[in-house]
């Protein structure tokens, strides 16, 4: 039996049975890291003793016939923007290159309370804050689908991991389509949930006002396991609602006959690579087969959507990493003599040119008259955004779209040609702007090359998206397109 | 020449909540460095504030003591600046709409009631404390990061360094009341900044506004500004004018030195902190702050007039703060004389507790106590002078005041067979003095009474003694 062939669901329900051992499941899987992810970079961090010994932990509860938890020995990957009690988490940056956080972060803690077992810390572009899992500190992670390829990001060390099978289950975070993009990249699915449903304590911000942490798996049912265990009301997050809702996982019926299906115009007319387009036109048509009705509507602001996002974004990033300043912890220059030099220098040192960028707009956006005028125009379409989504609600279930206009592009491209990766974005942020879920689920590939559907649904009706996703997953692999 | 001095004064004020703005750690001033931190406080990665409404609540009361109108929703800010002593890079304060605004408080100016303006109160928390070693490194205690302070900036209404010093201590004073901060200056729970210019009234032509910094009691408010009064006069009268800076009051010199200049108007990259979510101030929860709010000073010094009928004065001097106010109130409780009580507890009592540098707090009596003693006086137990002895005694040991009385036999003699025979002593040993006082030399009267008292080691009733020793001498 190839262990990490196995679903999350698969792999809970054998070691339930006792037909394999929580330590067999983590040694398959570390080993598969050993072979792999020289090459593949997925993680930063492997915590090969910590795995082990939650593992045993788990073994001990099978034998004594306890009550295990929901991720019982599940092999989780953990973005390392997440922090982790006593293990190091370094948000892809040289500034945190050496900081051991004293606590665990909410996710983490539910991940751990439900026998879960993570694994290491999976790769990303700095600070979270960019779309090819290049600008990291600690170098490239390869696509594993085409290793001379970007795996996206900035999760792209968690699809990466997920897609080549070194961990079941992964989280990552979303402040742009961080989850999204690269899960489609990777050809496995990555939820975006609502702003407000799962705790930020313990996430690393970029953009206060738009990250979410999500989860990532091989499929709808496993990524929805890991949802239904980091969502809800945290005492730490006072912006984590207490939102009514039942089991994702249990809401996966496979039935979505009379479902509200909405196909953007404006979305769908936007530049785009026209083989990306057929196959989300290919995926409507599976909804109308499946029994959903699929019609045409209009966001008129979406146009905006990007530069409100930008505006935000950038603000927002120069905000969460001025505490970056190398005084109690993270990098500290060794050559300063005035206070100005300490700070100006270790943040000079410490923080790459992707990150330096959005912090210097972000600085001149909040400290100019003219930033100012534009900071604020950002908030009034942000609510002008926010209409269009509701009126489209009001009347459907969910919005399809790509995940992302174009195939996952070559490492070293984004360099030469930083807009068309920026632009891979285009489709995830409105989501964020406006608070909505969103996942991406692959819907066929191209030449060998994954494509992604979006799909998107109002502010905590994950239900909605998470049933369509299932649905549209099953009747896809009856395809075969693979 | 005529110049008018014009100072508005920005005061911050360490909320007494017992956790943090926002985390659990222990509000307290002291404690070993770094020990009242988490990684909320201290600011790590990922930490989320979560606000203590008990602080919300705190500001609230002291924006509705000095008559501000209070903000329906509550939005907190970032102010980013680089220090070693702030944590995240940005200091969670509030810009564009503080909790309270448009207040003022009253103070007794020298043209009678005078109104100070103050613009606006907002809420934010603390920074750490910078402490600089005589190796020249400079440590970081962050066990004040992220305790709650208001920020009360007042409108340039202060004309002198008096005024100045008259509005902290009623600002003071109506914190105190409410229960909401202790203001220790000592231990900077109370801190303030002056801005200052003057302005010749002639010409019209005004100096630029000068920060004056690291003053550490009311007095040196005061003197500071006195000090910078002069010299911005002296600069216009020289045809010059200040340059717009910071500048650090030496208390040693007397003297304020530059700190820094003021290049332009600070950018602090306002952006409103949407980790902590807005909190709707409804009017019904503000009502209810108000309903419950305790008396404040100026209300208590109302009623002190009106139900014991004491002078503007008095009523002042005893609500100034609000121990010594209760303190007397007590006291009146058991003994029906609020004059008696108010002369007693304004003199005697302030008296002492001056003199030893102590609040009431430190009193080793209580109201009880100081109601025994005037009750002795008044039954005419101990005259008053013996009374002031024993309340000194009091303040020193802190016994009962019968119990004194008795141990050193200080009850009074006003039995008048007694008094008779130690009077015809005294006269027989003084035939001089009767012939001089019965010459007209009336001081010769007090010597003989002088006498008689101290032949009693001052227990002898004084008006009867009076009484006796004359027409003892009518009878010669």
């Amino acid at each position: 039996m190839d262990i990490t062939s196995l679903t999350a669901m698969e792999i809970r329900e054998k070691i339930a049975n006792k037909e394999i051992s929580a330590q067999e499941v983590i040694k398959a899987h570390l080993d598969r890291i050993k072979e792999l992810d020289g090459d593949l970079n997925a993680f930063i961090t492997i915590t090969e003793e910590e795995a082990f010994e939650a593992a045993k932990r788990v073994d001990e509860k099978v034998k004594n016939g306890e009550k295990l938890g929901k991720l019982a020995g599940i092999p989780i990957g953990v973005k390392d923007n997440i922090v982790t009690k006593d293990i190091r988490t370094t948000a892809g940056s040289k500034m945190l290159e050496n900081f051991i956080p004293p606590y665990d972060a909410t996710v983490i803690k539910r991940i751990k309370e439900e026998d879960g077992i993570i694994l290491g810390k999976t790769n990303l572009d700095e600070f979270a804050g960019s779309y090819s899992t290049e600008s990291s500190y600690f170098g490239v992670t390869k696509n594993p689908i085409d290793r001379e390829r970007v795996p996206g990001g900035s999760s792209g060390g968690s699809t990466a991991a997920v897609r080549a099978q070194e961990v079941a289950l992964a989280l990552g975070s979303d402040t742009g389509g961080s989850n999204r993009q690269p899960a489609s990249y990777c050809g496995i699915v990555g939820i975006k949930p609502s702003y407000g449903l799962v705790s930020r304590h313990g996430l690393i911000p970029l953009s206060n006002s738009l990250d979410v942490v999500g989860s990532f798996a091989r499929n709808v049912t496993d990524a929805s396991l890991l949802l239904d265990v980091i969502a809800g009301r945290d005492e730490k997050d006072p912006t984590a609602m207490d939102i009514e809702r039942g089991s994702y996982l249990e809401g996966l019926t496979g039935d979505i006959k009379g479902m509200k299906v909405a196909l953007p115009k404006e979305y769908m007319n936007m530049p785009m690579d026209a083989r990306v387009k057929e196959k989300v036109l290919q995926a409507a048509k599976v909804f109308e087969k499946l029994g959903a009705h699929v019609e045409e509507v209009s966001l008129p602001h979406a146009k905006y959507a990007w530069a409100t996002y930008y505006l935000i974004v950038v603000s927002e990033i120069s905000s969460a990493m001025a505490k970056y300043d190398g005084v109690s912890y993270g990098h500290r220059t060794e050559d300063y003599e005035s206070l100005d030099e300490l700070f100006i220098k270790s943040r000079t040192e410490g923080l790459g040119e992707e990150i330096k960028r959005s912090i210097m707009a972000g600085t001149y956006i909040l400290s100019t008259e003219e930033g100012r005028k534009y900071y604020e125009k950002a908030f009034r379409v942000r609510a002008l955004l926010k209409e269009d989504f509701d009126r489209v609600f009001e009347k459907y279930d969910v919005i399809l779209t790509p995940t992302t206009p174009n195939l996952p592009f070559k490492i070293g491209e984004s360099v030469k040609n930083p807009t068309e990766m920026y632009g891979s974005g285009i489709f995830c942020i409105p989501a964020n702007v406006v608070g909505l879920c969103a996942l991406s689920v692959p819907c066929g590939y191209v030449h060998g090359l994954p494509v992604g559907l979006q799909i998107m649904g109002d502010r905590f009706k994950e239900a909605n998206i998470l049933k369509a996703a299932y649905a549209f997953e099953g009747e896809l692999s009856l395809g075969g397109d693979k | 020449m005529a110049y008018k001095t014009i100072v508005g004064l920005e005061i911050h004020v360490e909320l007494m909540t017992k956790t943090k703005l926002f985390c659990s750690c222990k509000n307290e001033f002291g404690g070993e460095a770094n020990t009242h931190c988490c990684p909320i406080c201290l600011g790590l990665p990922g930490a989320m504030p979560k606000l203590n409404k008990g602080a919300l609540e705190y500001a609230i009361k002291a924006g509705l003591a000095f008559n501000c109108q209070i903000a329906h929703r509550l939005k907190m800010d970032r102010k980013h600046y680089f220090y070693p002593d702030l944590t995240k890079g940005y200091q969670i304060s509030q810009d564009d709409n503080p909790l309270c605004a448009n207040g003022y408080l009253i103070i007794e100016g020298e043209e009678g009631p005078k109104k100070i303006g103050i613009q606006r109160i907002h809420l934010e928390e603390d920074t750490g404390k910078s402490i600089h070693t005589e190796a020249g490194d400079t440590l970081v205690d962050y066990n004040r990061a992220g305790v709650p302070l208001i920020e009360i900036v007042t409108a340039p209404d202060i004309n002198s360094g008096e005024e100045a010093r008259m509005f902290l201590e009623n600002l003071k004073n109506t914190l105190k009341y409410i229960e909401v901060s202790d203001c220790k200056m000592e231990e900077g729970s109370l801190r303030c900044d002056v801005n200052i210019n003057v302005v010749d009234t002639e010409t019209g032509k005004k100096t630029n506004i000068t920060e004056i910094k690291n003053l550490n009691s009311f007095k040196a408010v005061a003197t500071a500004i006195e000090y910078e009064e002069k010299r911005h006069i002296s600069l216009l009268e020289e045809g010059k004018n200040t340059d717009k800076e910071t500048r650090r009051w030496n208390d040693v010199e007397n003297v304020t030195i530059i700190m820094r200049e003021k290049g332009g108007t600070d950018n602090y990259r306002y952006a409103v902190d949407v980790d902590i979510l807005p909190v709707a101030i409804d009017r019904e929860w503000i009502d209810d702050i108000k309903a419950n709010l305790p008396e404040l000073p100026q209300d208590k010094k109302e009623r002190f007039m009106r139900d014991y009928d004491l002078p503007a004065y008095d009523a002042g001097v005893l609500t100034q703060s609000k121990e010594l106010s209760i303190f007397f109130e007590e006291t009146v409780k058991l003994c029906d004389d609020p004059k008696q009580v108010s002369n007693w507890v304004m003199g005697d009592v302030l008296r002492g507790l001056n003199d030893k540098a102590i609040e009431v707090g430190d009193l080793k009596f209580g109201p009880e106590d100081l109601a025994a003693l005037l009750k002795l006086i008044k039954e005419d137990k101990i005259s008053n002078n013996v009374g002031k002895k024993v309340l000194r005694e009091m303040f020193e040991t802190g016994k009962k005041p019968e119990d004194i009385v008795k141990e050193k036999g200080l009850i009074q003699i006003s039995d008048e067979d007694e008094l008779k025979k130690i009077v015809a002593q005294v006269l027989e040993e003084n035939e001089q003095s009767v012939i001089d006082y019965k010459n007209g030399k009336d001081r010769a009267l007090g010597f003989i009474i002088g006498q008689v008292m101290k032949a009693t080691r001052g227990k002898a009733n004084p008006q009867i003694v009076n009484k006796l020793v004359l027409e003892a001498i009518e009878e010669k």
